[in-house]
């Protein structure tokens, strides 16, 4: 019985090793669609007052497309970020503390992302 | 973990720079500020959640010049890192490795990002002035 941690210190895989990069790409194709209807939509809204912008987040597609849009983005810049960190930062302790520490950021303002997305839609 | 004493290979500084080298960086640049404007998307939804007033503030810091600074990068970023990211998923699936088409696709990447740049804030202006 060995950790997965135990089996790449002994050189062999730890059996994930394609999780990440898949996990980008999938994201990657999610937001392309993602991205382009946000600036389409949010160029629609520019001068609009704040009425507008619940009204426009209150119809569910677009409350399905902003919550699918915080998701994706949180998740894609938690992977990326730490692909920029792996490269960088090379203190194995330190590595650690910000890695962690990404991924906890990243999950805050996802979460923070969603709940404003439903307090718009729902908020009335 | 490390060796100092160890030779390093030759880093950044020696090589000259390429369209190839330097849309690589810049994709993983851009990357780092979207990550910046990914938070500044939740604060919009915030503040748009939270009402008129809060929603005027933010709003009126986008409407400064400094907000405006910061929403064309960001703009021109997202297009960079979508256009770029498009040119790595053809990568990833085997296409565009011979050096023509890596020239090729890199201008293109440059051109797109900076038309489809032009024509958001161009609609935006428009939206604005309509």
């Amino acid at each position: 019985m060995r950790s997965t941690l135990g089996r790449v210190r002994g050189m062999g895989s730890a059996r994930d090793g394609t999780h990440h990069f898949f996990a980008q790409r999938l994201t990657a194709i999610a937001l392309v669609p993602l991205t382009l209807w946000f600036v389409y939509s949010a160029v629609g809204l520019i001068g609009q007052d704040n009425g507008a912008v619940h009204e426009w987040a209150s119809h569910q597609i677009n409350a399905c497309g902003l919550i699918a849009l915080v998701i994706a983005t949180f998740h894609h810049a938690q992977l990326g970020l730490q692909t920029v960190i792996e490269d960088y930062v090379h203190r194995e302790g330190t590595k650690f503390i910000v890695l962690i520490g990404t991924k906890l950021v990243c999950a805050a303002f996802a979460i923070a992302g969603i709940v404003a997305v439903i307090k718009l839609a729902f908020g009335g | 973990m490390s060796t100092p004493t160890r030779p390093l290979s030759p880093h950044l500084q020696i090589y000259k720079p390429q369209l190839t080298s330097v849309l690589s960086i810049t994709h993983r640049a851009t990357g780092v500020a979207l990550s910046a404007g990914a938070i500044f998307l939740v604060i919009w939804l915030a503040a748009a959640a939270a009402g008129p007033a809060r929603y005027a503030q933010v709003n009126a810091f986008l409407g400064s010049w400094f907000g405006m600074l910061l929403l064309i990068g960001w703009t021109w970023a997202l297009f960079f890192h979508l256009c770029n990211g498009i040119r790595h998923l053809a990568w990833d699936v085997g296409w565009g490795f011979e050096l023509p088409q890596l020239h090729a696709s890199g201008w293109a990447v440059v051109a797109g990002s900076v038309a489809l740049t032009v024509i958001a804030w161009a609609a935006g202006l428009l939206a604005m002035g309509g």
